[in-house]
């Protein structure tokens, strides 16, 4: 199983999600440039965070038309794991791929630091290994979830919720909902699960020496996949 | 060459915590009369030859995201 890094000019964490496939999940792992038109010979997709193109116009509205996503977009079709945290969850929903949007914090700041969340559904790929509540890193300075009414009772409708930010406790209450999105949302799915988006970076907790590994929970949906194939 | 203006902005029911903002300091500068500030983009385009289809596509393609967003524009000179 070989996983792709998308390398957009401006991301940051392309390194991050780089180490953290190849020694911490001991899987074959390349990037590949926004600008490719080909993802022949890989199996999943990692969208960093970043900034890319500046995050002109809205974040990630940009690097969702370059070249490389009509084969994202075919790797979500076909069923193939796609992941993207921060910078990545937001070139999805632009995309098309994941619904609603991410918008600017509630309280106008850029945030960096510790978040805990919750897995909602439990059955994705990404989700079904977890069994407690995650510490993970977040940096975003747009993060705030938004969705109209009946999208998001279509997302609860069809288990697409994939992380809400809650308590260490694992408890739901507004003060943990730490960019004020609505329903708490962190990360949410495709209606196959086979697409997640999320505002943490598990890639920046993937081993002890970062003092956090909490992100292999998710990651190691990777591993999983590729036990399979 | 026609200069295209698209205005860009949220839609109503969207919480605009930028504008919000702006709206507190003018309100703090004693402009009692403000409730509400909303922040938009306007983007200028030059096009030869205009046509409004394309324009329109242009919006829908990538200038203005249709869940959060609503866009107008307006030819200043053809």
């Amino acid at each position: 199983m070989k996983v792709a890094v998308i390398r957009f000019p401006g991301a940051n964490c392309d390194q991050d999600a780089f180490y953290a496939i190849k020694d911490d999940l001991a899987l074959q792992v390349e990037y590949v440039w926004h600008e490719a038109t080909s993802l022949d010979g890989f199996e999943a997709v990692f969208l960093p965070g970043g900034f890319s193109y500046g995050d002109y116009l809205r974040c990630g509205a940009m690097a969702s038309r370059a070249p490389i996503m009509n084969e994202v977009h075919r790797f979500a079709d076909e069923g193939r794991p796609v992941i993207g945290a921060c910078n990545g969850f937001q070139v999805l929903t632009e995309a098309g791929l994941l619904p609603g949007a991410l918008m600017l914090n509630a309280a106008q700041k850029f945030i960096c630091k510790d978040i805990y969340l919750k897995p909602v559904n439990r059955t994705s790929i990404w989700t079904r290994g977890i069994d407690r509540t995650l510490r993970l890193p977040i940096a975003h300075g747009e993060g705030r979830y938004v969705l109209d009414q009946d999208g998001l009772a279509r997302l609860q409708d069809n288990d697409q919720i994939a992380f809400r930010y809650v308590s260490p406790q694992g408890e739901l209450e507004e003060k943990w909902n730490v960019n004020g999105s609505v329903g708490a949302i962190a990360g949410v799915l495709n209606k196959k699960g086979n697409v997640l988006g999320l505002m943490p970076h598990p890639e920046r907790a993937s081993r002890q020496l970062l003092g956090n590994d909490d992100g292999l929970q998710i990651l190691n949906a990777l591993k999983l996949v590729s036990a399979r194939l | 060459m026609a200069t295209v203006r698209v205005y860009v902005t949220l839609k109503p029911s969207l919480l605009d915590s930028a504008g919000r903002t702006v709206a507190g300091a003018l309100q703090k500068l004693g402009y009692s009369e403000l409730n509400e500030a909303r922040i938009g983009k306007l983007i200028e385009l030059q096009v030869e030859p205009y046509e409004e289809a394309r324009v329109k596509e242009m919006c829908d393609k990538l200038l203005a995201n249709p869940v959060i967003e609503d866009y107008r524009f307006e030819v200043a000179g053809a």
